[in-house]
């Protein structure tokens, strides 16, 4: 079991009642997928609100980072960089800058 | 002595105003949710402490938060705030899933888009939510795109009445320029199965039986905009109201026109009378005088302020057709803010209040039916929706 770094937008923050950075235990290999599977698991008010709920499809103004890269296109089952499963950097979850 | 709650619903957060009775000082409690739309919040009155708000944003999708302490705490509906879910299967409070199964759905998945062609339906948020008369755990909810789903457990778990979208107009229905969204949802206090709803841009709706099956109620409508101006459906209507006392007699602030049905809307007819203009979005009734109504002319559909750059409130106390300006209290130079369809209440005391919010922020408040106006807040974000619980 790893424990992953977590940075959430601000709103999402108020939302589950966290500070700016939170970590997770995530099973290995860690994947997109799980960490967003665990952080939905112990922060449930956040369910839908970065993958949409039937889909599971990312939202379309949020955006993931790992060690300064776009991992927002890849897929969900790719293994995280060993940097963030190790926790020495965390994943970012980041709202794009729309709409004024 | 009484307490007045106005719940208003703006673009970045929700806000709860309250005075007692005399409405005259009023305390500010806000940003709930701040930064994010929040669409409308209700009160059930059956429980008035319990409150239900849609918290909407175009980053994040859909929540719905609920409050059981007038609105001092909320929480999204099963969901414990920074708890580990307790119990599996999890509450889905943010969940709007159309139902599209072959006995209900019929399976219908497309509407019409602008351009004519057929549209997968889409959810995008929640514009309004009606809670039940009799029971503090049921609430209905109108949704973009156009859609009614009712909650049995306090909003923990939702299910469409599909017969709406499904009893055979629905592949015609297309968005209005602000969506297609079923924006008003009235329950009829005399009668349990009765429930009014109204689309834009399809129409009014009235189901009989509780929700099962659906019919449209829009003969005499005319929207000069549309092909078939007499059409079944596709008409603009923007609000709908009805005197809890006189559940029958139904008013509408459509795009162009207001229209008043005396039969339940199997039939229409134009109550525009001396209106400086007839298009708007706003429309009320007096919480007493069921031929009392409210509306807030606004210029036309390519100019959403106000003629002349006076905020006006126009009352009719001969249910329409004749309506005398009310100004007192309200601006009546440079004023272009605009009152959404949601954002005009009345509370229930004895001298009624009426209460209106604008896209300036600004929240307007009569203590006296009208004649006389005074803002409550000048600065709030652009307001979305205003409604107001007299609380005794």
């Amino acid at each position: 079991m790893s424990s992953v770094r977590i940075v959430l937008p601000y709103h999402l923050r108020n939302l589950a009642h966290v500070g700016a950075e939170i970590a997770l235990p995530v099973a290995e290999p860690v994947t997109m997928r799980r960490v967003l599977d665990a952080l939905e698991a112990t922060y449930p008010m956040l369910r839908g609100t970065i993958r949409e709920y039937e889909t599971g499809k990312r939202r379309d103004f949020l955006r993931f980072f790992a060690c300064e890269e776009d991992w927002s296109h890849e897929s969900v089952d790719k293994w995280l960089p060993r940097a963030v499963s190790e926790g020495k950097e965390p994943l970012l979850i980041i709202g794009a800058i729309a709409g004024g | 002595m009484s307490t007045v709650r106005v719940l208003v619903g703006t673009r970045k957060g929700a806000f709860i105003l309250t005075s007692d009775g005399k409405r005259q000082d009023w305390k500010v409690d806000g940003p709930h949710f701040a930064g994010w739309e929040i669409y409308h919040m209700k009160g059930s009155p059956v429980d008035l402490d319990r409150i239900y708000a849609s918290q909407t944003s175009g980053w994040f999708g859909q929540l719905l938060q609920c409050s059981t302490d007038g609105g001092k705490t909320w929480e999204q509906p099963g969901v414990k705030s920074g708890e580990a879910p307790q119990s599996w299967p999890p509450a889905k409070s943010n969940r709007f899933l159309y139902d599209t199964s072959p006995e209900t759905g019929k399976p219908l998945t497309t509407h019409q888009w602008y351009d004519g062609t057929q549209h997968p339906w889409e959810f995008k948020r929640v514009w309004h939510l009606e809670p039940s008369l009799t029971d503090a755990q049921t609430v209905y909810a109108g949704v973009e795109d156009a859609a009614l789903f009712r909650s049995t457990d306090g909003g923990r778990n939702w299910h469409e009445l599909a017969g709406l979208r499904g009893h055979g107009t629905g592949p015609q229905w297309q968005p209005g320029a602000g969506g297609m969204c079923l924006h008003t949802i009235i329950l009829d206090p005399a009668d349990p199965g009765r429930i009014y709803i109204a689309i834009s841009a399809a129409g009014a709706f009235r189901t009989d039986d509780g929700g099962v099956t659906w019919k449209p109620i829009n003969k005499g409508l005319v929207s000069n905009m549309i092909p078939d101006p007499n059409a079944e459906t596709g008409h603009c209507v923007h609000h709908i109201a009805m005197h809890p006392a006189r559940p029958g007699v139904l008013f509408m602030q459509k795009h162009w026109d207001v229209m008043r049905s005396d039969d339940a809307g199997d039939s229409w007819h134009e109550v525009s009378g001396n209106l400086p203009t007839d298009f708007g979005f706003a429309i009320d009734v007096h919480a007493h005088e069921p031929e009392t109504l409210y509306v807030v002319p606004i210029t036309s559909d390519s100019l959403h302020y106000p003629p002349e750059g006076k905020l006006r409130v126009y009352r009719s106390k001969s249910g329409g057709n004749e309506w005398e300006p009310l100004t007192k209290g309200l601006p009546q130079q440079d004023c272009y803010v605009n009152v959404l369809r949601d954002a005009m209440a009345v509370d229930s005391l004895d001298e009624c209040g009426v209460y209106f919010g604008t896209t300036g922020g600004q929240v307007y408040a009569s203590a006296d039916a009208g004649d006389n106006w005074q803002p409550i807040v000048r600065d709030l974000p652009a307001v979305l929706s205003v409604e107001v619980q007299t609380l005794l």
